[in-house]
């Protein structure tokens, strides 16, 4: 594929799908000035409306820039020509698990799967459920297990899970989506 | 005043209190909470970050409950919630063919009729009932009051107040009588989801907000939001490893009321933060009531 291709092939689908248009950014850098993980990410905000603009797919899908993104919502609530980074950004973490869910990193791959996991059984998140089966997944073991026992005795961890009446709608629902979107979330691949 | 109420799933594990102790002071300034009945976890961080059409879905299933149980409006104390519920009622009303996709995927008619609010925005337009129902003012004691993300941001979904100069949190602790510091890191994030999988971002982000409540002279921060409560609170030993200063105890806003409506510590869930709230306690029961014994 041409590099002009690849160019109109992500601007146009970003656009489609979100109403997105990356090329208004005209790398003033606020949204990235403004950003609290930018120090961390190798392509930071403004960066990653860039390389969409130029078709710079590989740079986007190959670093974990766009993983480190916390959805804090200064980006888009500074940019002076009304482009919202953060929903860029969830477009691009949704194509990149369609692409290859293996370049997402670990942990915070296995967090939103043991999240979307216990929507999925109990159409709540019982949080117990959620952290042992991210521990599990691939999630750091032992990080915090020594405050168990002081969550317990604040009787912030409830010790059974509850299920709502209507989980059928739920998991219908769940399923429905992650078919749609082709991606992989449910399952490990 | 009657309003829908979405709980949400942090307000029945880690968050109990913020739950507790809203339930605990609405019937004395008459708010009068109806909880939808059914309700499912709104998606949060996990659905938007991985796929979009299920980030509108999952709250659009609460929010078609709340309609057909007759809600116009619905409050969702947590942030996260707000946030995710409000996002898929503007997506669903400004656009007609992700109103149908989502309401075929549901098996349900949606019309996104109820108007989703904060806890924040609830609260500040209930100044006048909070000040006239309290009896122990919580005079001489600063707090910083802290907004986070998403109680504010983005400005097109969170649109109750100006997302770079909010001021609510502020008008309900004055009504409470306590003074509210100026500080400077009030709308900074804590990292927010983040807090199992990425934790060092977290503890770097959560230090600078600590240290700047500290520099202000605030006896407690003031949150309205689970996750900020999680990380400030759970968290803030870590955060705070080397450096100077006392902890800073983090308390819900609903706890901040309830005190100055009289109500017992415990039942407001005080004793289920990490950090010590009992010096904080100590400071209010020091200070002349009026009503000392209500």
């Amino acid at each position: 594929m041409s590099h002009n291709e690849n160019t109109q092939g992500l601007l146009s689908e970003l656009r489609q799908q979100t109403g997105q248009n990356a090329a208004r950014c005209y790398q003033c850098g606020k949204c990235s000035a403004g950003c609290p993980m930018a120090q961390e990410m190798s392509l930071r905000p403004h960066d990653i409306m860039r390389a969409i603009a130029s078709g710079h797919e590989q740079r986007l899908f190959e670093g974990d820039s766009i993983w480190l993104c916390l959805t804090c919502e200064t980006c888009t609530a500074r940019c002076p020509n009304e482009c919202d980074p953060a929903r860029v950004i969830d477009f691009l973490r949704e194509k990149a698990l369609a692409k290859n869910p293996k370049k997402a990193p670990r942990p915070i791959r296995a967090f939103h799967k043991a999240f979307i996991r216990q929507i999925r059984t109990h159409g709540r998140v019982y949080e117990m459920g959620l952290i042992a089966d991210y521990k599990l997944s691939g999630g750091a073991l032992f990080q915090d297990v020594s405050a168990a026992p002081g969550m317990m005795a604040r009787g912030k961890l409830a010790l059974m899970p509850s299920t709502i009446d209507g989980i059928a709608d739920v998991r219908r629902i769940v399923d429905a989506c992650l078919a749609k979107s082709h991606g992989d979330h449910g399952e490990e691949a | 005043m009657k309003i829908g109420y979405f709980p949400g799933c942090s307000l029945h594990s880690t968050g109990r209190e913020f739950n507790e102790s809203l339930r605990l002071f609405a019937p004395a300034i008459g708010l009068e909470l109806e909880e939808i009945k059914d309700w499912n976890c709104c998606g949060a961080t996990s659905a938007h970050a991985t796929n979009h059409l299920l980030s509108i879905a999952l709250p659009a299933r609460s929010l078609a409950l709340a309609e057909e149980q007759g809600m116009s409006e619905v409050l969702a104390p947590c942030a996260a919630c707000y946030s995710r519920l409000r996002t898929a009622s503007v997506e669903l009303r400004e656009n007609p063919s992700l109103q149908k996709e989502v309401s075929e995927v549901l098996e349900r008619p949606i019309a996104a009729t109820a108007e989703v609010r904060s806890i924040s925005e609830v609260l500040s337009r209930m100044t006048a009932d909070i000040r006239g129902a309290v009896v122990q003012p919580l005079a001489g004691l600063k707090l910083a009051c802290y907004y986070g993300c998403l109680l504010v941001r983005p400005p097109k979904i969170a649109s109750f107040e100006d997302s770079e100069m909010p001021t609510s949190l502020e008008g309900i602790v004055s009504a409470c009588g306590a003074e509210a510091v100026h500080w400077d890191r009030k709308l900074d994030c804590c990292g927010g989801g983040m807090s199992l999988s990425r934790t060092g971002s977290v503890i770097r982000l959560g230090r600078s907000i600590v240290s700047d409540a500290q520099k202000a002279g605030a006896h407690a921060i003031v949150v309205a939001c689970p996750m900020c409560h999680s990380n400030l609170d759970f968290r803030q030993r870590a955060m705070l490893k080397g450096q100077e200063g006392e902890v800073v105890p983090v308390l819900y806003i609903t706890q901040i009321v309830g005190l100055a409506l009289g109500l017992e510590p415990e039942k407001l869930g005080l004793r289920r933060h990490f950090v010590k709230t009992a010096p904080f306690i100590q400071r209010i029961t020091t200070v002349p009531a009026t009503a000392q014994e209500a």
